[in-house]
Formats: structure tokens, sequence, C-alpha cells
């Protein structure tokens, strides 16, 4: 798990004009600046909303990369109640507080 | 010159984004009463504002996060967001880097503060600027006060920084105005998106308006997240201007959970003397 490399590459999409710009000509040449698993990069290439969500990623940077990628708010809000249908509760981070 | 204006207002991203999916007739109220603190504020005649925020990782970040951070940038930019998504167009905001520094170096006599000569604001300082400064003329100084995933700091702490930021402004020269915008109760951008503790937050206004500082300082992030959310961490802003306006009572103007908002809606005064 590596939690805080896909919320430093998310935050940096949202805040970093260049960082999106090169993230949406080719992602890979991102993603090679982060120390990623395989499952994390799986689900932000897809992008996998849902699985991102149950990863831990706090939605304060997640719905941005939905909205990024087109999502309308109600698709997001679906998104993660379908991800938390499919994977399981949250794993680490601010929604797993209580957990820890 | 004594602190001319305080008040507290929401800020989430919905308000602006999402207005056209709220039932018209309770938005609009809401937003008249952003208008009436509007014409409050400007009322008082301030040289700048100090708005007291929750940014949520625009700026402050898990690399390097300050439980307090005080502006001190000749200028700011936001929203941060996509200018369409958030329904408020991208601005350069004057700042008052001069005061800036004099208030920082003043509140430092008594809590430690970081400053940030960069800043790009986000929802949480750009919607209340949006109703209370849509023409970006008055300077402001943006203050953050990092609610956003523990380790957090503790309400006893951000009342000394409420104190020492009323005391700092003060011994200005300048009219200043301070602002506080946070949520209440509220669960932002999960699946209980939409969800407010109505009783909670009620309470919780009746505790700030009434300035009763036991009361705002017993809570813990624990029995917050339980009962009011990860959002509800942003009572911190509250309770920063209730230790601002130490010994005064306030006005609740507007409360209203608003679903597609995904908060109580809520603007207040507090009297400043």
């Amino acid at each position: 798990m590596s939690l805080y490399y896909v919320q430093k590459l998310l935050y940096q999409l949202n805040r970093d004009p260049q960082v999106r710009a090169r993230f949406e000509a080719d992602p890979e040449t991102v993603l090679a600046d982060y120390e990623l698993t395989d499952e994390e990069l799986e689900a932000i290439r897809k992008p996998d909303i849902g699985l991102l969500f149950v990863l831990g990623v706090n939605g304060q940077l997640l719905m941005h990369y939905a909205a990024m990628h087109r999502y309308p708010w109600a698709d997001y809000i679906q998104a993660m109640r379908d991800g938390v249908s499919e994977y399981g509760k949250v794993r680490e981070g601010l929604y797993a507080m209580l957990e820890e | 010159m004594p602190l001319v204006f305080a008040g507290a207002c929401s800020h989430a991203p919905g308000i602006t984004g999402r207005a056209h999916l709220a039932d018209p007739a309770i938005r609009d109220e809401f937003y008249s009463h952003y208008h009436r603190l509007r014409g409050a504020l400007e009322a008082a005649k301030p040289d700048a504002l100090v708005v007291v925020g929750a940014e949520h990782f625009a700026n402050f970040f898990f690399d390097n996060m300050p439980a307090y951070c005080v502006g001190m940038a000749d200028f700011y930019e936001g929203p941060i967001e996509d200018e369409e998504w958030l329904g408020i167009e991208r601005q350069r905001i004057p700042g008052a880097p001069d005061l800036s520094k004099r208030l920082i170096t003043r509140v430092m006599d008594d809590c430690d503060v970081a400053y940030a000569q960069e800043w790009k604001f986000d929802h949480g300082i750009s919607v209340p600027l949006h109703f209370l400064t849509p023409r970006y003329d008055l300077p402001v100084v943006p203050v953050n006060i990092n609610c956003q995933e523990p380790p957090l700091t503790p309400l006893h702490r951000t009342w000394a920084f409420g104190r020492a930021l009323r005391k700092a402004c003060d011994a200005m020269p300048e009219r200043i105005a301070l602002v506080g915008t946070g949520g209440i109760s509220h669960w932002p951008c999960t699946p209980d998106s939409g969800t407010v503790n109505e009783a909670w937050d009620r309470d919780f206004l009746d505790k700030f308006v009434n300035n009763r500082k036991d009361d705002l300082l017993a809570y813990t992030d624990e029995q917050v997240y339980r009962e009011a959310g990860h959002g509800g961490f942003e009572i911190r802003t509250f309770i920063a201007i209730a230790a601002a306006t130490e010994g005064a009572t306030g006005d609740l103007w507007f409360y209203a959970p608003i679903p597609i908002f995904a908060v109580g809606c809520t603007v207040a005064t507090m009297a400043v003397r």
C-alpha cells in the first residue's frame, strides 16, 4: 500500500497544470514518478473510482480526479458506493480512522 | 484599531457548483443571507478581510501539513478547481502582505503558525469571497487550519489561536474584518455526501452564537467523526471566531440543511466589542 503516493499524484494533478497536461498526453510518463503498487496503478489507469475510495483516497482529492474524467456528481457518489460493495470497506486513511 | 467585523458562513463547493440542482426557494433564501452578510461587512468599512478557512489539499498536503498557516502573499489565485465545476471564474485576489507580516509577527507572540507567500484558493475561500467580495477589491489575508486529516490541532489550541489572532488584529492601525468559513456536520465527497445531522448542527450553533467556550471545547475528534462526520472537523473555523470574539455573542441569520450542497448551510455574525 502506498496511499501517500496515490494521493500525492491526485494532489499534483489537481494543483499543477503541467503535471496534468503531461498526464493527459501520456499517463505512463507521470505514473513512473510515483511509488505505486499494481493495484493502485490499475485503479488510477482505469479509472476505478470505487477502488481508489476503498484504498483510502481522501474524497477531497478523489472528487477532482473523477471530475477530470468527466464524472457527473451523482455518478461519482455511485462509483464509491459500488466500490464498497465490490471491494469491501475502506482499508486505511481518514475513513478508516476509527478502525486503526 | 479594534476588529470591525466578525462573521461565519459555509463554503461547500455545491453552493455555487451545484446551484442549479437545488430547490430554488431555499437556495435563494440562503443566498440572500450571504448578500446580507456582504452588506454588513461593507458597512463596517474594512481595509482588509481575514478569512479563517479549512482548505482541501489545494496548497497543503501530507508532505508538510501545517496546523495553522497565514497567507503573506501579494496576491492569491482562485479557485483552483475547474471553473465550470465550481461555477466561479478564476480570479487574482489582492493580498495585504505588509499587514500579513505584522499580523503573523504578533500572532507568533502567542501561537506558532506557518506562513505562505504563494497560495491558491480552493472552494473553501473562493465560495465565501464570491458572495462577500464579488468585485475582489478588498485585500484578503487567508488563514488555514488543517481540518482535513488527523492529527489535527486540538480545540483548545484553536481557541488560543483565535485569541491570538484577535489580539493581533486589534493592535493594527487598519480596520480588519474577520470571517470564519467551515462546515458543521457533513460527510463531503463520500457515499454519505448530502447527509446532515441537523440536531447536532443546531446544538453546535447554539453553543457558537452564545460563545459557550467550555461547551465548544468539549468535543473530541472521535465524537465529531461519529456524529458529525469528517467534515465536522471544520468546527475549528467557527471555534477560532468564537475565541476571537470571546465574551461576545452572535446571531444565527440562516441555517438549513441543503442536501445537494452537502452541508447545513449557515450564515452568522458575532458581535465585536
